[in-house]
């Protein structure tokens, strides 16, 4: 059986998913760009891009409602177009979350940095290459790469303890530095869930391949 | 339980004998006029014409002709009558807001079912008054036809309204949606769909002129000679047989006669069953 | 409905079976190239509202009527009904292939409307064959009645023999409840073609259906009085997620008293 207005609807949605994940991925690499290059302007850009990426968000969600009302979607549909619903709210909370370490690198100011940025640029790095894997399993069924991908998180969780006693050494040094070091620390936790965020795409995936929930963190 | 079991069983047991002694009461007739008449047939039964006297010797070539002949004439002059009645009366006067057609209609109706019911003898009767004796025809196969038709339109007009009414109401829409009018949707869908219908309603027209003898004794004479035209008189096969058992000593060809016109009865029957055969089937 | 060309509407259109009336004033715009549902409970009037469209209420005997049914802005009581029903192609319940050949079905509108040529015939069975999607099942043997086609293949037929007089408004009532699964699947596909070149009209009791195949949707029912009025009327995306009237809701949400 064909039902080819419904799947070309829903491929639709998938593919407004799979757009909107990227500009999210754009944003969060270029928050902590502009955060090392102290690029105030890059900054700003972020914040009001990141409205269009939580409009985006909604007109996903006001998709699936449709489609679930009009087509009544069971089984695997009905699991894919709950994911999608669930999915696109993780990827507007990273947007958030690089939305965020925007703000914060405005509040720092244009001014030099205190040392300068190592670990947070490869945590970044590691978040961002987990959620275009996490987003690749899910437009193509991936239950294994899902199920692989919650694992670098660790890495990026190391990462974070480092960057954090790494922060804590730079107060004890100098107490004036205070108020930036904590910024760069509310960065580096930003990062550490933006990597939560992906782990939970994962249980997404793997809940539309197999119709099971699972817990992966 | 037993009990209910026991008063069905003899429910049906009744029923069964029922159906066996009228089904051997058939048997019999046919049996009877088949054993006696078969004998009298040969080639030359059909051949050659009655020669009248007390002794009617020769065949019944001349009937058989004029048989025929009522046949067609009848069905010519009832056909169109009938078939043309039962399309107006379904297939228009159904659909109309007139006030006056629908009371023709119903009157028209009213008068279908009485004629319906009509003895034979009252349309021979009839017949007698105005073809054969007001209008000055004679006793001939004209006559004859004319009462003939009477009789059987009603049977034509009841068989075509059942064909007609039995045509899907959703050709009839089918049709009206395309912007067909009504008479194109009636020539073009519904006529050509109750065909086999209206062929049986004419067929069983054809068979009670055959079997019918009342309405011809008093409007075609009753000459055994081969009829020439319209206006010749002549007797039916039928009619023969009632000649020739009230006003012969012929006994054993009207058993012959009678045989061959049951044999023709029970081919037009099964030509009949055939054509609605077929419409099951479709 | 806004950037909609309007192909139909009505203006307060009232219709009554003797003194009984069965609509109720009833104001619609059906836009041109797009599929409108109409739907309601049983006796709601939404087929006689869609026979209006094509004056099949005409043929019934006692029917008056008020207010106006208009094709392309013209008042269509004022067109010749033959000429009206060329324009709006009607497709019903229960399949209804006439008698005859395959080709001769769909050759009957044309022929009708003075179309003799053969060969000009032969092109538009085709292409009326090829559109309505049953040309690949039915091609080799034109000449096979149409009767002794399945259910879903009938229909589809029959739609090619609305086609087939290239109407520009398609109305079908409930052209798929005599249907199995499949066939009505492949009739609500063909319905998303030809939208592209037809306004359809569909009257569906079958709420889900309505939801899948039709961009507006009409909740009808009847009042106190038992007259047929037209609740609410809009995109089917909003009918279906967010009604205006409570009455719509109960009814789509299958908690219809």
């Amino acid at each position: 059986m064909s039902r080819d207005s419904f799947d070309r609807e829903l491929h639709a949605v998938k593919g407004n998913l799979f757009h909107v994940t990227e500009e999210v991925r754009k944003n969060l690499s270029a928050s902590v760009k502009y955060l090392e290059n102290r690029d105030m302007q890059g900054a700003s850009m972020i914040i009001e891009s990141d409205e269009i990426i939580n409009l985006k968000c909604l007109e996903i969600e006001e998709q699936c409602l449709n489609i679930i009302a009009t087509q009544q979607p069971v089984a695997t549909d009905l699991r894919l177009l709950f994911s999608i619903l669930q999915i696109s709210t993780e990827i507007e909370r990273i947007g958030d979350y690089a939305k965020g370490i925007a703000r914060i690198s405005q509040k720092i100011g244009p001014g030099k940095l205190i040392k300068p940025l190592l670990s947070i640029p490869r945590m970044e790095e590691i978040a961002n290459e987990m959620l275009d894997d996490a987003i690749r399993a899910f437009t193509e069924d991936d239950e294994k790469a899902a199920r692989e991908i919650p694992a670098r998180d660790l890495q990026i969780d190391i990462l974070y303890n480092q960057v954090h006693r790494e922060l804590l050494t730079f107060i004890m040094e100098k107490p004036s530095n205070i108020e930036q070091t904590m910024m760069l620390d509310w960065v580096a936790h930003n990062i550490e869930r933006v990597g939560d965020r992906v782990v939970n795409i994962c249980e997404r995936v793997i809940f539309t391949v197999t119709g099971i929930s699972v817990d992966l963190n | 339980m037993n009990k209910r079991n026991f008063s069905q069983n003899m429910a049906f047991g009744m029923f069964w004998l029922a159906g066996i002694v009228s089904v051997l009461i058939m048997a019999f007739v046919v049996g009877y006029i088949m054993v006696k008449g078969l004998p009298g047939i040969s080639l030359d039964f059909f051949t050659t014409s009655p020669r009248g006297g007390l002794s009617c010797d020769g065949g019944i070539y001349s009937t058989i002709v004029t048989t025929f002949y009522m046949i067609v004439v009848t069905l010519v002059f009832a056909t169109p009558l009938g078939v043309g009645t039962a399309i107006y009366l379904t297939e228009y006067s159904s659909n109309t807001d007139n006030r006056v057609a629908g009371r023709m209609v119903s009157i028209a109706r009213f008068g279908v079912d009485t004629l319906a019911g009509v003895p034979s003898i009252i349309f021979g009767l009839f017949g007698y008054a105005l073809f054969v004796t007001a209008m000055n025809l004679g006793f001939s196969i004209l006559s004859a036809s004319l009462a003939g038709a009477c009789l059987i339109i009603p049977v034509i007009i009841r068989t075509t309204e059942e064909a007609l009414k039995a045509v899907p109401a959703g050709y009839r829409e089918g049709s009206l949606a395309l912007g067909a009018n009504r008479w194109e949707t009636t020539w073009k869908v519904v006529l050509p769909a109750a065909l086999r219908g209206i062929s049986t309603g004419i067929l069983l027209s054809a068979g009670r002129i055959v079997s019918e003898t009342a309405i011809f004794f008093v409007t075609l004479g009753g000459s055994y000679r081969v009829p020439h035209s319209l206006m010749s008189g002549g007797r039916t096969m039928a009619l023969h047989v009632y000649y020739l058992a009230m006003e012969t000593r012929a006994f054993d060809k009207a058993m012959s006669t009678a045989a061959v016109l049951v044999a023709l009865i029970i081919i037009m029957n099964l030509a009949i069953n055939m054509v609605t055969n077929k419409i099951a089937a479709k | 409905m806004e950037n909609e060309t309007t192909r139909m509407s009505t203006e307060d259109y009232s219709l009554y079976y003797g003194k009984f009336k069965a609509l109720n004033s009833i104001n619609i715009e059906i836009p041109s190239n797009r599929i409108t549902a109409f739907i309601g409970p049983s006796g709601c009037g939404k087929s006689t509202f869609l026979r209006s469209f094509n004056r099949m209420n005409d043929l019934i005997p006692g029917v008056t009527t008020t207010g106006t049914v208009n094709l392309d802005g013209r008042d269509v009581a004022r067109e010749d009904v033959v000429k009206l029903r060329k324009k709006v192609g009607m497709v019903f319940q229960r399949p209804n292939p006439f008698p005859k050949s395959i080709f001769d079905n769909v050759a009957y509108g044309p022929r009708l409307h003075g179309l003799k040529n053969r060969s000009e015939l032969a092109v538009l069975v085709e292409k009326s064959l090829r559109q309505a999607a049953i040309w690949e099942e039915v091609k080799d043997d034109l000449q096979k009645s149409g009767m002794s086609l399945s259910g879903g293949q009938q229909q589809r037929l029959c739609i090619a023999r609305a086609i087939a007089v290239e109407p520009e408004v398609i109305l079908m009532d409930e052209p798929a409840s005599a249907l199995d699964p499949v066939a009505t699947l492949k009739i609500e596909e063909l319905m998303n073609e030809l939208k592209k070149n037809y306004t359809i009209a569909i009257v569906t009791h079958n709420m889900q259906q309505a939801g899948r195949v039709s961009d507006y949707t009409a909740f009808m029912l009847t009042d106190q009085n038992r007259a047929g009025n037209l609740i609410e009327f809009g995109a089917t995306k909003q009918i279906f997620t967010t009604p205006v009237n409570s009455r719509t809701e109960d009814y789509i949400s299958g908690r219809f008293g």
